[in-house]
This record gives C-alpha cells, structure tokens and sequence, in this order.
C-alpha cells in the first residue's frame, strides 16, 4: 500500500486524488481488497498503464486505486490453438512480442500501445484501427476472469473459440471502464501474424471527391484493414505529429489537401492485387496525389493513426475530443458536419475512421469565456445534429470545465434502466468507479 | 386467482415445478387478446409442442401466436397476472430443450411473426421479426451480394429468433463467428411486459454492451421480438475442398496441424467413415464409402488469397497421408457437398430410431486425443458413436443412435453423453459450442463453474428475470440450492415417440 502525496497524484483523475494505492501481485489479493472495500464502502478504480484515466466523467468517489501492473504473466499460450490467458496488468507491447515470437498477433491496435496494459485496453473501449477486418475486441475476447462488487472471484467464457456455456459476462465488461468488476484476466484468440501488410494514400483537393472515393473504396468488397478519410487541418496535425515523433511520414500530407488511407494484407499477390486496384480507382477519381508506400512507411503512417486519440487531445491547448458513431456516414452526412463546423470560430480536425466512427477534434488556445461558450456551443451543436441522425458523440477528451457543462456520453438512452440493473448486480455496493460511466453509473 | 393445486405437466415439469393450476380464465383472456385462431390448447394441439431437437421433452399448457410485439407485451403481462411462466420458441429445432416449457405455462410460438421488416442493403443491416427463418435473410439480401452469415444446419426451417436465443454457430462460425457478432441491436419484452430496444443500428452507443449480454441468454432474461442483424459480403472468391483419408487420426492430425500453422479456412468440417457412409446412402454427396474421414474444407476471400490458402491446405493433407484431394469444380458439386453435410443428421436418422446430437467444444490441439476418447466411451456403453462435426473450432458433434422405448438403452445413451462432455471439460473445453445449456446440460454446469460464478449470473438472471417466469429450469442447475424444485432425473425416456 502506498500513500505518499506524490505518488497518489500520478493515479489522480480530474484532480481528483486516492486515498491510497494498493497494489495487488495475485487475483486472490484483489478479491481481498475488494471485499475490504465493500465493507467499508471504499471506492475504487483500478488502473493498468494510466494512460486513459480521463475517459469519461470525473469519479463522484475515488478512495483507492488499484495498480494491477503487478498481475502481468502471460498464463497459458496455447500457440497452436492460437489462444492465450493472459493477466490484466500486461503491457500491451510485452504481450505483442510474446506473441510474434510465434508469428501471432492480437488485432488490437489501440492508441498509447506503448504504455498501455491490456486491461486497461479492454475496459476502456477505445478504438482499435483493425477494427474493419477484425472487428472489435467483442469479437475476440473468449473470457475473463474478475472480481465483482462483493470481492468474489468470477469468470466467464473460457479457452475455447467457440463457447455458449452460461451467459457472456466478459462481454459486459469491455468497454465498462472499470464499474463492473476488476479484471484479473482475459482470455483470447489469436491471429496469424499476415505476411505483408501495406497502404496506398491518396489526396484531393476537394472534400467531395474525396468523400466519394472513399466511399466507392468501403462499397468495393475489396478487404482493407483499415480506411480512413482525413481533413486538411487533420491531416497537417498528423504531419506535425510524426515529425515530433520522429517518424516523418514521407509523401508528406500536402497542404489543404482531404486525404483517403487504406492499409490492407496478406501474401505478396494480394498485395498487388489490392495496389493494382487502387491505382486504377484513383484515376478513375482523379486523384490530386496518389501513393503505393512501401512496408516501413505503411508502417508509419498506421502507427501514427493508431495513436490519433493521443496526438489529437494534445493538438491544442484546450482540445474537445468527440467520438462519432452513426448508422451510416454517406458523404452529405461530413458535409453537414463541416457546415456545422464552418459556423463555428474555434478550428477543428476531423477523420472519417472505419466502421462508421468519426474523430472530430475542436481546437482552442485560449480559455476565455467567449473561447470556451464557442467550443461549449459547437459540441452541442454537433451532438444534436448527431443524435438526429440516430447517432452518439461521446467526449474522449474534453477540458474539465466542460465536463462540469456537457455529460461526455450524452444523452441516456431507452435501456439506461436496464444497464443500472447490470451494474446492480455486478456490483451491489457501487463502489467500482462510481458516477464515470454512462449516466452517472 | 387460481384455487386449485394440481399437477398438469407432461414429463418431468410436474417434478420440476408444482404450482396452482392454470386458470381457464387465463385462456379466455389469451384468446380475447390475440383472436381464437391463435390459441392453442388442446392436448393434442399441445402435444405437437412438448419436442423440440433435443431427447428432452415438456409440455406447455397453453400456446399462443402473437403477430406482433405489443401481443407478447400483452401475453407476457396476462401470464404474470396469472403467475404462469412462458416460454419462447421459433421453429423448435433446438437441440438443448431451450424452447421447451419445462416449468408449463404458456409457450409463445413466433411462427406468425416472421416478417423482413427493412432490408436496407446499403448499410448492411436488416431488420427482422424473430419468426424469420435464417436462410430467409440470406435469400433476400442476395441479389446484393449479401448474406447472413451464422448458418446452422437447420437454417432452411431454423428462426432468427432461435437463433439468437441459442447464440447459434454453424459450419463458417469457424471465419465468421456466432449470431452474436453479427447481431447489432435487439428490440426486447421483458417479464413484466416492458418494451425496450437495446444496441443500436451501428451497433456503437456508449453503455455496457447489453445485445451481447442479451444474445446467447437462452430466452431466460427477456423475448426478443426484433432483431437488427449484420449482413456480410459474399466473398469474390470460394473454394471447397475434399480431403479423403484411410485414418480418422490422420484427418484430425490435418485439422490440428492446418490451425498451429495459422490457416483459417472459412469452414472446416469432418466427417468419421461410419457417418459418411449413411450420408453417402442417402445423398450420394460424392463422400467415398470407403475412406475412414474425410474433411470439408472451405477458403475464400480474393481470388489470389484462396489459390495459395487451398494450395496450402492441400500440402498440408497431403503430409498427413490424405489418400486424396478434390476441389469442388463448380457450384454444383459444392452445393452437393454441403448438401451431405447438412443432412447428415437425417440422414442417420434412418439408421436408428432416435439419435442423440451432442454438442462440446475442446481446444483444437487435442482432437486426436478427443476422438479415441469418444470411441472408446462408445465401445464401453455399447454404441457405435459417430462424429460429424465443427473440426476448425473443435466443436464435437458425437451422434449417438439409440431406440427411446428402449429404457435401459437409453439411459446408456444419457451416461455415454455426459462421460463425453465431461471429457471435454476435462480436455479444457468447454459444455457447448451451439447448442446452449437449455435443460439438456444445465447440471453439468458445476463442471465449470463455481459458487461465485453462479451467485453472479443468478444476479443477472434476477435482475431481468425475478420470479423466474420466463423459462424456468433452464442455464442453471436445479439440484443446488433451489429449495423445493427437484432436479429431473436423466437416464429416464422423455422422448417416446417412434
């Protein structure tokens, strides 16, 4: 256990300190600690990488945080049934080189993947670029094992990939950003480690060409593994970025250029098959710039889109970060929103990602009242003009003044009442990361 | 209310569960709700309803068909008025009893609800009642190229809503997953007659993900009464392929072999000789009578990708002493292929009077030693046990045939199941891969998990689902700290029909 002041702050959420950090070597101390705090009515947030602390609303008690970093073996690899148990508080980049040793990988190509644990990655929820060609982590997490709310021991799923047996807890606590239970491990399928991978961007100077062409690319039936659209002033952050970064994305995003991304793999025909398509499609759209990259720079460029939500929330000194999900993004859906988004003095960014999500950054240097009303403004606007389409905007990243404003996951929906029953009975005495989630769960 | 106590269950419901009797009030008030034409309760009308896939049998008191989601509300609230429970069921070709009353009461029957509701092609998504039969989805989404990707055997009478009942797999789960990853957002009537929609069309709101709490929860937390579901793309390119092999080790082998070295055909399927030849018989599929196994095997995706997937695989056989491989060179033959090993259980069903399918699921590395297993606990129990089944996931189908009026034979045929799923646990498997628990396996659930996990999923349960109305005796095993309710005795014919 530890209480020093400096230490308690560098687990602080929203200025917000722990009574106490603790942390546990085995799940059989979690479930001890838990069952302390229910007790004693404690509340408590478990950590990994810390790296994603300030997902969600500010916690309305924080008495200990759990640093789970020291639950961090791999427990079984079974690499010719490609799964693997592994503890909660792995590094993700630990457990990526355990895995390419047997030229596997897990398709979970989240932002901050050099510090983040893997349950930190899972609880969060955030975004993975892999998503279109593998889906989210729903689709290869095959079971857990965690404490709940009465510090018992639990798990759900198992070691198999195919599994009906008893209801998918597991499922329930992706995304739950701790208020469920702590996890103490999770169970996977793994992935053959493809033989190649690569990406072609092209850029137009026009936003419509660029929508339309992106569009023509997710109707093809052609298997990307990520396709992403870009603004100008997105794409001029991301240059900024790598160059920091030190990885200097060649081909450098022109200037006031919509860009279009798409990485795709496997072995050295569909390689070519896929360029070979590209190309001819991009003249067909006429594109500004077109660019078969080589593997290194195919690298580059995923890695640093990988890391957006990172070099996003840093792009300005007062950053609004929305996460956009709609039933469907036809080009007059980023139209609308850049008309919305014209109105409005702050800048912005914006990334048309895979699977119908959307990154829209607003940017503001200053912390003025009028600065802060505009960017207040500006996200509501673009909430309603979401939620009328069906869709959700969530706040990654917001300055905490916001937070005090606008409930960064919005509105609660119809079946609010049935996620307080879930949280009710995974965790009787509210004391996992009360008031963060959804509706103040 | 009702006043008398009595016992009208067929079966083992009156072991399970003894209430006050159904009240004819209760009927009277059904019928008035949904028209006479949709109610049934006749004790022959009943009868046809006590069966599903499954060698379990109970029979409900009532059945009724709504026609739309406010008549289940309706039905639902009328039940709880009564203090009756329901049971949901689509097309009964459950192999778990899930949609078996086993506690009595009133059986909603969603024949009548099976309409398409928007098939909105564009975006991938289709939106549908839960009466709708699952290749129903795929035939209309076709002509776009489309399809519905969870394919179960049954899927030419199976109902979506089954479906997502029993989180159902199929053949190509192997690539594509189960119901529940291609399931975006649910519309559902919970116990107390509620309506409420969770998930949402992108299947991306913020909130814990309830579709996939909800999906695979075998009818016991709430009736699903519309169903968004994903479609997928047909691949560009298919190819099928016919491994044959004079060993059942060398066929598993292959499987183990294909999977360490990171292959992931679309399907992979295996049939042992003896269950090839009865399909064979009766389809004349192309199956060779005399071969030990064969394996059905599927690549697709870009054209390049399958030439070197389905090279690979070949060598792969090959190296494993398969006597031969066949391509499908058309769409004929591979319909045909298919065709057998989609009709395989019919296909033995003329071999026996009854067979048992079971459904387990251990890591794929220990095929070779899972099959010796099977044979040997058949050889010990007196049944030639056959096996056709999901080789790629490791999902063992082990078919045991066996005559129901046959007490004591069948009562070997219930040990001889159970010594095998328990070999799949120990295996490191797990009780069911498609199936569900249902009232087939929900006693054998300790065998994975333990007091606290029970403590929380009877929380869950609860949460939705307190007074137990909405398919009782189902997931949960009765023998443990349910008070007055018994377990049923297995081992005792359910089934007696010819």
């Amino acid at each position: 256990m530890h209480t020093s002041e400096a230490l308690l702050q560098t687990f602080a959420i929203a200025g917000r300190a722990p009574m106490a950090v603790l942390k546990p070597g085995t799940a059989e101390e979690v479930a001890e600690i838990v069952s302390f705090a229910a007790a004693e009515k404690l509340a408590v947030i478990a950590c990994g990488g810390r790296t994603k602390l300030e997902l969600g609303m500010p916690p309305q008690r924080y008495d200990l945080a759990l640093d789970m970093t020291g639950l961090c073996q791999i427990a079984h690899y079974d690499a010719g049934d490609l799964t693997f148990s592994v503890d909660a508080g792995m590094p993700l980049m630990n457990l990526a080189t355990a895995l390419a040793a047997r030229k596997q990988f897990l398709p979970l190509a989240v932002p901050f993947s050099s510090t983040s644990t893997i349950g930190g990655a899972i609880s969060s929820g955030v975004d993975s670029t892999l998503r279109m060609q593998y889906g989210t982590s729903r689709d290869f997490l095959i079971g857990a094992e965690f404490v709940d709310g009465t510090g018992r021991r639990c798990k759900s799923g198992g070691r198999v990939v195919k599994n009906v047996t008893g209801y998918d807890l597991h499922k329930l606590l992706i995304g739950s950003l701790g208020t469920l239970g702590v996890i103490t491990r999770l169970n996977f399928r793994t992935y053959p480690l493809p033989e190649l991978r690569g990406a072609c961007i092209a850029t137009f100077p026009a936003m419509e060409a660029a929508l339309n062409f992106h569009h023509s690319l997710l109707n093809s039936g052609l298997p990307f593994s990520n396709l992403e659209l870009f603004d100008p002033q997105f794409s001029a952050l991301l240059a900024l970025y790598s160059k920091q970064a030190g990885s200097g994305i060649p081909g450098s995003p022109g200037k006031n250029a919509w860009h279009v991304f798409a990485s795709f793999e496997g072995i050295a025909g569909v390689m070519a098959r896929m360029q070979r398509e590209l190309q001819e499609r991009c003249e067909r759209a006429q594109a500004a710039h077109y660019e078969t990259l080589d593997p290194q720079d195919s690298k580059r460029w995923s890695g640093a889109l990988q890391e957006s939500f990172d070099w996003l929330r840093s792009a300005a000194a007062n950053v609004a970060l929305l996460r956009i999900a709609l039933p469907q993004w036809a080009p007059k859906d980023v139209a609308e929103l850049h008309l919305v988004l014209k109105q409005s003095p702050l800048r912005s960014a914006f990334a048309l990602r895979a699977c119908n999500v959307a990154y829209l950054a607003l940017l503001a240097e200053g912390e003025d009242a009028q600065t802060n009303a505009a960017m207040e403004r500006c996200v509501s606007h673009v909430r309603s003009c979401v939620e009328a389409k069906d869709g959700s905007a969530t706040l990654l990243h917001s300055p905490a003044w916001l937070k005090d404003r606008i409930n960064v996951w919005g509105p609660k929906r119809a079946d609010f009442p049935l996620m307080q029953r879930v949280k009710h009975a995974f965790d009787p005495h509210n004391i996992f990361a009360p008031g963060r989630f959804v509706g103040d769960l | 209310m009702p006043a008398r106590r009595g016992n009208y269950y067929s079966g083992d419901a009156a072991a399970f569960c003894r209430r006050p009797l159904m009240d004819q009030a209760l009927i009277r008030e059904l019928k008035s709700l949904l028209g006479p034409a949709n109610v049934l309760s006749q004790k022959e009308d009943l009868m046809l309803y006590e069966f599903d896939g499954s060698v379990e049998k109970a029979r409900p008191e009532v059945v009724v068909f709504p026609l739309s989601t406010e008549h289940v509300s309706g039905i639902v609230k009328l039940a709880a008025k009564y203090q009756v429970p329901v049971v949901g069921r689509g097309a009964g070709t459950g192999l778990s009893g899930g949609a078996l009353a086993r506690g009595g009461g009133v059986m909603i029957v969603f024949a009548r609800m099976n309409r398409i509701l928007e098939m909105d092609l564009e975006n991938h998504r289709a939106v549908v009642q839960p009466g709708v039969v699952n290749l129903d989805i795929t035939r209309a989404a076709e002509k776009a190229g489309l399809y519905f990707a969870p394919d179960p055997s049954s899927q030419k009478s199976c109902t979506i809503g089954g479906n997502v009942a029993e989180n159902s797999g199929g053949p190509h789960t192997l690539a594509c997953g189960l119901t529940v990853n291609h399931v975006a957002a649910l519309e559902l009537v919970l116990p107390d007659g509620e309506i409420v929609r969770v998930g949402s069309r992108h299947g991306d709101t913020p909130g814990y993900d309830l579709c996939g709490l909800f999906v695979g929860s075998e009818g016991t937390l709430a009736l699903v009464t519309e169903i968004t579901v994903k479609l997928s793309r047909k691949a560009e390119a298919v190819k099928t392929l016919l491994a044959i092999f004079d060993a059942v080790s060398d066929a598993s082998r292959t499987v183990v072999e294909m999977t360490a070295s990171g292959i992931t055909p679309a399907a992979c399927e295996m049939l042992d000789g003896w269950t090839l030849r009865a399909v064979e018989d009766y389809i004349h599929a192309g199956f060779p009578r005399d071969s030990a196994a064969v394996l059905l095997i599927e690549v697709e995706g870009l054209r390049e990708a399958v030439e070197s997937q389905a090279a690979a695989i070949e060598e792969i056989c090959k190296v494993n002493y398969a006597r031969d491989v066949r391509t499908a060179k058309d769409s004929n033959e591979r319909d045909l292929l298919w065709k057998g090993r989609r009709n395989a259980f019919g296909a033995l069903g003329r071999l026996a009077p009854s067979n048992y399918v079971l459904d387990g699921v251990i890591p794929r590395s220990k095929l070779p030693e899972a099959l010796e297993q099977i044979h040997a606990t058949g050889k010990k129990h007196g049944f030639q046990i056959g096996n056709i089944f999901h080789a790629g996931d490791g999902n063992l189908h082990p078919i045991v045939l066996y005559d129901p009026r046959d007490t004591e034979q069948f009562k070997r045929a219930i040990a001889a199941a159970e010594e095998i799923i328990r070999m799949c646990v120990a295996l490191g498997g797990a009780l069911t891969g498609e199936h569900g628990v249902g009232m087939e396996k929900n006693e054998l659930m300790p065998l994975l998990f333990s007091d606290a996990d029970f403590d929380l999923m009877r929380r869950i349960h609860d949460a939705f689902n307190p007074d137990s109305s909405l398919n009782p005796g189902k997931i949960f095993p009765l023998s443990k700290g349910c008070g007055e309710i018994r377990a049923r005795k297995r081992g005792q014919p359910a089934r007696d029909r010819p």
